[in-house]
């Protein structure tokens, strides 16, 4: 290959760069691993982690069961080793996985037009009150304190310097949107009014009614979920504007974090403002059912600086965890796996002091009465099990209130067992 | 000829809605081992919904086959090349997916106790070290989820840099070279776009630069070697026009796999960059994500960084959220660690010679193929190529054929086209990268392949206007798709 | 196509019809010819104000988005509604059935300054 080039060796490749901008030394880090080293570093790394505990943490990530099948079936290299479907006579099968996990992210949400997946759900609020934005032409956002706090605060880093004013809703005693709060402070400039529900609290809020108040001002309802499982169960915010959400509890392992699937959807009038891919249903020159990447003009490879965001890739593979998933468990099982998390959540919270009375599916907060939440985290760790998340670190007013969650992976015993460490002097 | 290829059944299959009917299910929850709740008595009738209208119902196997025939419609890297200029299509190592399965790394919770998330913690220490020396910058950021998400970053602390020194400035030059995140991204941080035009080079023009460059510039995003493939051999002088004015250099990392182990970013001037993880690092493209996109800063720019950061205390890390000057945080959590872990595993797996090596590879590949090609096919530009090769369709154009028309013709042989129509700058782009992880045979087999290519365009134009003629489905009609969007699956009524 | 001869265009490639104190506005075959297949076409409301060179709205292909600027400042009478259900009518009667919106000139004397369809002809042929 280099007598092709005329060259005697690779430096020559680089013989040209001017020796200012060369890097001359070596890079500090050590020589190249087996494979078994590296296996072995993550292991010992694994094992300085929370291996083998029962986990009461929910707060916007989820500990689910991951049906087998959507590993093999992500692992295949058709899937895991392709890019983004510009080519669609060669892409045909991730265009088709989009289009059901569109499809099947309308059917769970209510709504009509999903595109094919954000980076997570956080990254697509501001996706959402941008949007809402651009529809309504006004400027100003409120959302609710009952939305996830680390939401709350990537909207104040993506509004903050394109001067969008955004104005927290308190909750009410009972946990839920203070509607009186919403009232006040609604007004004609406010383009969107965000709310989680369930909310971080576990709540469910009263999206018909609230529905009525924002669109009675002129603007739009987005509605923020980072539960999934919920809407197996749950009335989907049919009047909402613009559904939001985090799609991590559908076999997407927690990952510390990421990378997780974000949602984000709404009604077909509002299709040409939604940010990121879409794939459409078309035809081939012989007139057999085709997909490919559509409406394309919303976005920064066309329309650079007036695109709808910036955003260039989805999260396909993460989107096709989901799919694989809510294929498995379809109708019915959404259902059942929606009845079970709701059935444990309930036993647990039944032997606990709550904070609040509103409703609510897999999550709840419990007071620690007389005991600070760390004591009684610490005790649990004792028994290999991590308690809930202590709110006072988001919320400074729910001192000694912890944030709990039961899925259908929780079982009773350890149940019992957080439930005594809460009781016992 | 057509070498590589071959015919091959493929498998018709319907919607996963086709083929539902109603009773089926693929899981099987274990019995519930606590009393079960009537959920219309728990959260109120008006709370539950009646059923996931239209929502599928398959047995197990029948998902599997599903999604198998569907995969088998795809190309991917594991079939052959994906020459895909400055999208850095390599081979994903297996043993990436491997660890990022290990349990106590996949199943951490982000607010898991930090003295049970020591582990995860040190993967993200190790990463952003093993990242500023490679970039050659002080402190690394891996919270942003993807390129255009860590572009975002970016401007947004030379936003936070520049406010605090007085005057955020108005606008951002960028190159009309550049990917389209980049002027969508300033526009996103509340700077107006300069596009500046490159030279007959396909460089950026100093004298263009100079007056463009006034006390209104915040910064310029720059993509180092350019959309091209061209190392941008003024990048010094470039940095220190924009530094003499009080502005920064944002710089585009996206071809960064020319560069790893040869050059460093941050001695020749660059602020400010992001990192494809997904391209430079070998993690999975996955169908389009997820990506994950850290940013290396320069120490000026180090306090406005994302919050938290990692703070060792001793042998301990923690998370510190006291950083008064930080732009707040981009995501929820701390990034896309799944990612983050293959990354290290494939800078563990070449250490510092190996990752040279990578490099030169990279560019060894890039130019043999160039000179296969360019007998054939019209190079854009002169100048030395890097990792990739960027020709015009000057010469097919003759004969009516573009470049998109060719790049579907390369599906009949067994290829995945290239980049096509970008950068904007050349008419009738074909934007070639071929990676590392090549061998001869397949960049051969290519070459082969498009210089028959180049020959039907001479012979027979309409074979190549017509193509693909091999593939399950030919071409795709996305006029009627955009006239008349139909973006998911109904029921007929 | 041949471009009438009562017409005037811009270096935009848009034209204007001017008919009494109201003015047609659309894009010229040249125009949709370039672009390709359109797809989508983004117009003002009726009662808007456009404005001499400024745009006023864009038309849209597969993979090109195009800004339409007006040729005379007014405010728009009329728009074409016939083009969000068949986009397609831009490519097939640019200068007809296609045409954008219907303005009343504020300002007749812009028309001055505009191309003939005989200097537009010479114009795209150098272009």
């Amino acid at each position: 290959m280099l007598a092709t080039l005329g060259m005697q060796s690779e430096e020559d490749l680089i013989a040209y760069l001017p020796p200012a901008v060369r890097f001359n030394s070596r890079l500090s880090m050590e020589d190249g691993k087996s494979e078994f080293e590296i296996v072995d570093y993550f292991k010992e790394r694994a094992e300085r982690n929370a291996n083998g505990y029962a986990s009461f943490l929910g707060a916007g990530v989820y500990n689910h069961y991951r049906p087998v099948l959507v590993d093999a079936i992500v692992s295949r290299g058709e899937f895991l080793t392709s890019y983004t479907p510009y080519q669609a006579e060669i892409s045909q099968g991730i265009l088709a996985a989009i289009f059901e996990f569109q499809t099947m992210v309308c059917q769970l949400t209510g709504m009509e037009v999903a595109n094919a997946s954000m980076y997570d759900g956080s990254s697509a609020v501001p996706e959402a009150a941008m949007m809402a934005v651009r529809v309504t032409h006004r400027d100003r956002i409120l959302i609710a304190r009952a939305v996830h706090p680390e939401y709350r605060e990537v909207l104040g880093t993506y509004t903050h310097r394109q001067h969008i004013p955004v104005e927290e809703l308190a909750y009410e005693k009972n946990g839920r949107l203070d509607l009186d709060d919403l009232k006040a402070k609604l007004d004609d400039h406010t383009a969107a009014v965000i709310v989680q529900s369930p909310n971080f609290f576990g709540l469910i809020e009263q999206i018909d009614e609230l529905s009525h108040i924002v669109h009675g001002k002129g603007a739009l309802l987005v509605v923020v979920f980072t539960e999934a499982v919920a809407l197996g169960l749950i009335e989907p915010p049919r009047h909402a504007d613009i559904v939001v959400g985090e799609l991590q509890s559908f076999a997407i392992s927690p990952s510390y974090g990421g990378p997780f699937a974000g949602i984000i959807a709404t009604h077909e009038k509002f299709i040409r403002q939604i940010p990121g891919r879409l794939a459409g249903e078309t035809t081939d020159a012989s007139g057999h059912r085709a997909f490919c990447l559509t409406l394309a003009t919303r976005e920064q490879h066309i329309r650079r600086e007036k695109a709808t965001s910036n955003i260039c890739t989805n999260q396909a593979l993460l989107a096709l965890m989901a799919t694989v998933f809510m294929s498995l468990y379809g109708k019915q099982g959404m259902r059942e796996l929606a009845e079970q998390n709701l059935a444990k959540a309930h036993y647990l919270a039944d032997k606990l002091p709550l904070a609040f009375d509103a409703p609510f599916f897999n999550e709840f907060v419990a007071r620690t009465n007389g005991k600070s939440p760390e004591q009684i985290n610490a005790a649990l760790l004792d028994r290999k099990i991590i308690g809930g998340l202590p709110l006072a670190r988001f919320y400074p007013e729910l001192e000694n209130c912890v944030l709990l969650c039961a899925t259908e992976m929780s079982r009773r015993q350890d149940m019992d067992t957080l439930a005594q460490a809460f009781a016992k002097q | 000829m057509i070498r590589k290829v071959s015919k091959h059944i493929v498998q018709n299959e319907p919607l996963l809605f086709e083929l539902s009917s109603p009773g089926k299910c693929g899981y099987q929850l274990p019995a519930l081992d606590v009393p079960p709740v009537d959920p219309a008595k728990t959260l109120g009738a008006e709370n539950v919904r009646p059923e996931i209208e239209d929502f599928p119902e398959v047995s197990e196997f029948e998902v599997l086959r599903h999604f198998t025939r569907l995969s088998t419609w795809n190309y991917a890297i594991d079939l052959g090349l994906y020459p895909l200029g400055s999208c850095t299509m390599k081979y994903n190592p297996r043993v990436n997916e491997v660890v990022a399965r290990t349990e106590g790394l996949a199943w951490a919770h982000p607010y898991a106790p930090e003295v049970l998330s020591q582990g995860c913690m040190e993967v993200i220490a190790a990463l952003e070290q093993a990242l500023a020396e490679i970039t050659g910058m002080d402190a690394v950021t891996l919270q942003p989820a993807a390129g255009a998400h860590g572009e975002f970053t970016g401007v947004l602390m030379i936003r936070a840099l520049l406010e605090q020194r007085g005057n955020p400035r108005k606008k951002v030059l960028v190159p009309d070279s550049a990917h389209g995140t980049n002027p969508a991204t300033a526009r996103m941080v509340g700077y107006a776009v300069e596009n500046i035009k490159s030279n007959e080079r396909g460089m950026i023009d100093i004298d263009v630069l100079k007056r463009a460059v006034t006390e209104d510039v915040a910064a310029l995003m720059i993509t180092n070697p350019n959309t091209v493939g061209v190392f941008e051999e003024n990048i010094r002088e470039i940095c220190g026009i924009l530094h003499e004015k009080g502005a920064l250099v944002y710089m585009d990392g996206a071809n960064m796999n020319a560069l790893v182990g040869i050059s460093r970013p941050g001695d020749f001037g660059a602020d400010v960059m992001h990192l494809n993880l997904h391209k430079t690092f070998s993690t999975p493209h996955g169908g389009g994500g997820p990506g994950s996109g850290a940013v290396a800063v320069a120490k000026a720019l180090t306090p406005f960084l994302p919050s938290p950061r990692l703070k060792r205390n001793g042998d301990f890390w923690t998370w510190n959220y006291d950083l008064p000057d930080s732009i707040g945080r981009v995501r929820a959590y701390y990034g896309n660690f799944g990612v983050l872990v293959r990354a290290l595993a494939y800078i563990m797996a070449h250490g510092a010679n190996g990752l040279r090596q990578a490099t030169l590879d990279a560019l060894l590949n890039a130019n043999y193929l160039r000179a296969l090609l360019e007998p054939n096919y019209q190079i854009a530009y002169d100048a030395p190529s890097m990792h990739e090769c960027v020709f015009s369709d000057d010469r097919q154009a003759k004969k009516g054929v573009r470049t998109g028309d060719i790049a579907k013709r390369l599906i009949d042989y067994g290829f995945h086209p290239y980049t096509v129509s970008f950068p904007l700058i050349v008419r009738g782009a074909l934007m070639i990268e071929p990676t590392e992880t090549e061998s001869k045979r397949e960049l051969d087999l290519f070459a082969d392949a498009m210089a028959s290519i180049a020959r039907e365009v001479e012979n027979d134009p309409e074979l190549v206007l017509k193509a693909p003629h091999s593939t399950r489905t030919s071409r795709v009609d996305e006029v009627k798709a955009a006239r008349n969007p139909i973006v998911r699956w109904q029921p007929r009524s | 196509m041949s471009y009438p001869e009562t017409y005037k265009f811009t270096r935009e490639h848009e034209w204007v019809h001017p008919h009494g104190a109201e003015a047609k506005i659309g894009i010229t075959d040249h125009a949709q010819h370039e672009l390709g297949d359109i797809v989508f076409v983004n117009l003002p409301k009726v009662g808007n104000s456009v404005k001499r060179a400024e745009t006023f709205g864009s038309v849209e292909s597969v993979k090109a988005v195009s800004d339409v600027y007006s040729p005379v400042t007014g405010e728009v009478t009329g728009v074409n509604d016939l083009l969000a259900q068949k986009p397609e009518t831009l490519n097939e009667d640019p200068h007809g059935e296609g045409w954008l919106i219907k303005v009343t000139l504020t300002s007749p004397e812009e028309l001055q300054a505009l191309m003939s369809s005989a200097e537009y002809e010479e114009y795209i042929k150098a272009e």
